[in-house]
């Protein structure tokens, strides 16, 4: 690798081929039409062809590929949940990240720097401990630990965070990762295209053709599809896919709004996260501090962003960090969260032959795309969920089976 | 939306406000079916357009509805709930 690259460098001409074929019209029909060109749909498109030999499919994206909640996030990758099956569930998603470099043959940066989630209060020591536990028994490397070993791991922190809310302690969770969020969908994108995946950009559903509680295609912006099977993987957009079927959800749809610093010199090389002070940091590869908060306050479709939330974040980021406050924001955003009520998401099959459902990932979606890429595929291909998401039915809701994964993002709740 | 009309004290800044979800009509419990009681229990009218909100003003106690669209974050009115409430007594 490193003579090709020399040899490119000294070359004249840098004929580096697409990522995939810009496909501008679809074909009349596909076996599998997926609905969101992010990174759980492309992802979903590049364990069908790989895995279970589906390589006919259409991957529909209303925008550009990874332009919605994929390049919103703030990269975070770890599994230190709540439930057994969360864990499990997002330990088999972090395992799958270490690999995707080399899988994909693409560059994800992917870089495990440890992951605290500070505690202020003796009940929020009580969940640490609790998550630590659970974490442990199903094999995920978990600690709780004091003062000491988080001055050592970030002696630039204020512990008492100016006086208001000292640090009792931490979970620390070894494995916790960033990732770079746009090449999981280019990687992802280019595997599947590789494979006979067509990924139509540019290209609304406007409507899906069910008859008799079966789907036999997709109404968009450039014709009809027709098609046996949907996968509705669009995030904030869900309540829209759903209304055109008729399926009702209990996802309920929240801004979540990010924002990064002008970089600087390396100085932080662990994710910090507190749910109290509603704040999580990390430094990306670049030098800035990429920074979330907790969801906006009310329902809203929309990616604007607001004033309010920097003002917020920031002075809570200042209390941590009493030396950034001459640093300057350069921009913010925001991605619309599909949040459910047990922050767990909805995944697998519906009351609809045909449609299969991939929503509710409201604050924890770029962890899981790899795991819920692939749990999805099986689904799709052998109509039968997938033993992994089996608890993140859609019908647990009517049958009081929630999941009460509390651990879910770290200051939504 | 940064500023908020309460029906009592006039338009107050956002910030005094509570959200408090959609308005739902709770089904009569004893005609209602177990899936019709878990559809209100868990689901959600949830696509975007004109709601009707339950908002709560901080500051004076007041609860309210709002009727606003949540995909352009307009608010076309608010007013205070007085649907008249049937006592089983006042029968």
């Amino acid at each position: 690798m490193p003579y090709k690259l020399l040899k490119f460098g000294f070359g004249r001409e840098f004929n580096e081929s697409r990522y995939f074929e810009d496909v501008q019209t679809p074909k009349k029909t596909y076996d599998v039409v997926i609905i969101g060109g992010g990174g759980h749909g492309l992802a979903a498109a590049y364990y069908l062809a790989k895995e279970h030999g589906i390589t006919n499919v259409a991957v529909l994206e209303r925008g550009y590929i990874g332009g919605g909640n994929t390049g919103r996030n703030t990269t975070i990758v770890r599994s230190n949940y709540l439930t057994p099956e969360g864990v499990k569930f997002y330990d088999a998603s972090v395992k799958l990240f270490e690999d995707l470099s080399e899988e994909l043959d693409l560059n994800m940066f992917y870089s495990t720097r440890g992951h605290y989630t500070l505690a202020h209060t003796d009940s929020a020591m009580r969940t640490m401990r609790w998550r630590a536990e659970v974490n442990k028994h199903v094999g995920v490397d978990s600690t709780v630990v004091g003062r000491d070993e988080i001055a050592k791991a970030c002696p630039q922190m204020d512990l008492d965070c100016s006086g208001h809310a000292p640090i009792k302690g931490a979970l620390y969770h070894n494995p916790g990762s960033v990732a770079r969020h746009d090449a999981v969908a280019w990687g992802y994108a280019r595997a599947a295209a590789r494979m006979g995946v067509d990924i139509i950009q540019l290209t609304e559903v406007q409507d899906i053709d069910v008859r008799d509680g079966k789907v036999f295609g997709v109404k968009t912006s450039k014709g009809y599809i027709s098609t046996g099977k949907v996968l509705s993987a669009v995030a904030g957009f869900t309540p829209r896919i759903t209304k055109m079927v008729d399926i009702k959800t209990p996802i309920t749809i929240h801004p979540l709004q990010a924002c990064v610093t002008e970089p600087m010199k390396p100085w932080l090389d662990t994710i910090i996260v507190s749910g109290s002070l509603h704040v999580y940091v990390s430094q990306s590869s670049r030098g800035e501090l990429v920074m979330g908060s907790s969801l906006d306050p009310y329902e809203l479709h929309s990616t604007r962003s607001s004033f309010d939330f920097v003002e917020g974040l920031t002075s809570h980021i200042v209390d941590m960090f009493p030396f950034l406050s001459n640093v300057k924001v350069v921009r913010q955003w925001a991605g619309m969260a599909d949040l459910t009520p047990d922050f767990a998401p909805i995944m697998g099959k519906t009351e609809i032959e045909g449609f299969y459902l991939d929503a509710g990932w409201g604050t924890w979606g770029f962890k899981a795309t790899p795991i819920s890429g692939k749990t999805m595929a099986s689904t799709i291909a052998n109509d039968k969920a997938h033993e992994f998401i089996h608890s993140f039915r859609l019908s647990r809701f009517e049958d009081y089976e929630l999941t009460g994964e509390k651990g879910a993002a770290s200051v939504g709740h | 939306m940064k500023l908020l009309k309460c029906p009592i004290n006039g338009t107050r800044p956002i910030s005094e406000f509570v959200y408090g979800g959609t308005y739902r009509e709770m089904p009569d419990h004893d005609v209602v079916t177990d899936s019709e009681w878990a559809s209100y229990v868990h689901y959600r009218d949830n696509a975007p357009g004109l709601k009707k909100e339950w908002w709560y003003h901080g500051p004076s106690g007041t609860w309210f509805i709002a009727e606003r669209n949540t995909l352009t974050d307009e608010v076309k009115d608010t007013y205070l709930f007085n649907k008249p409430v049937e006592l089983e007594s006042a029968k």
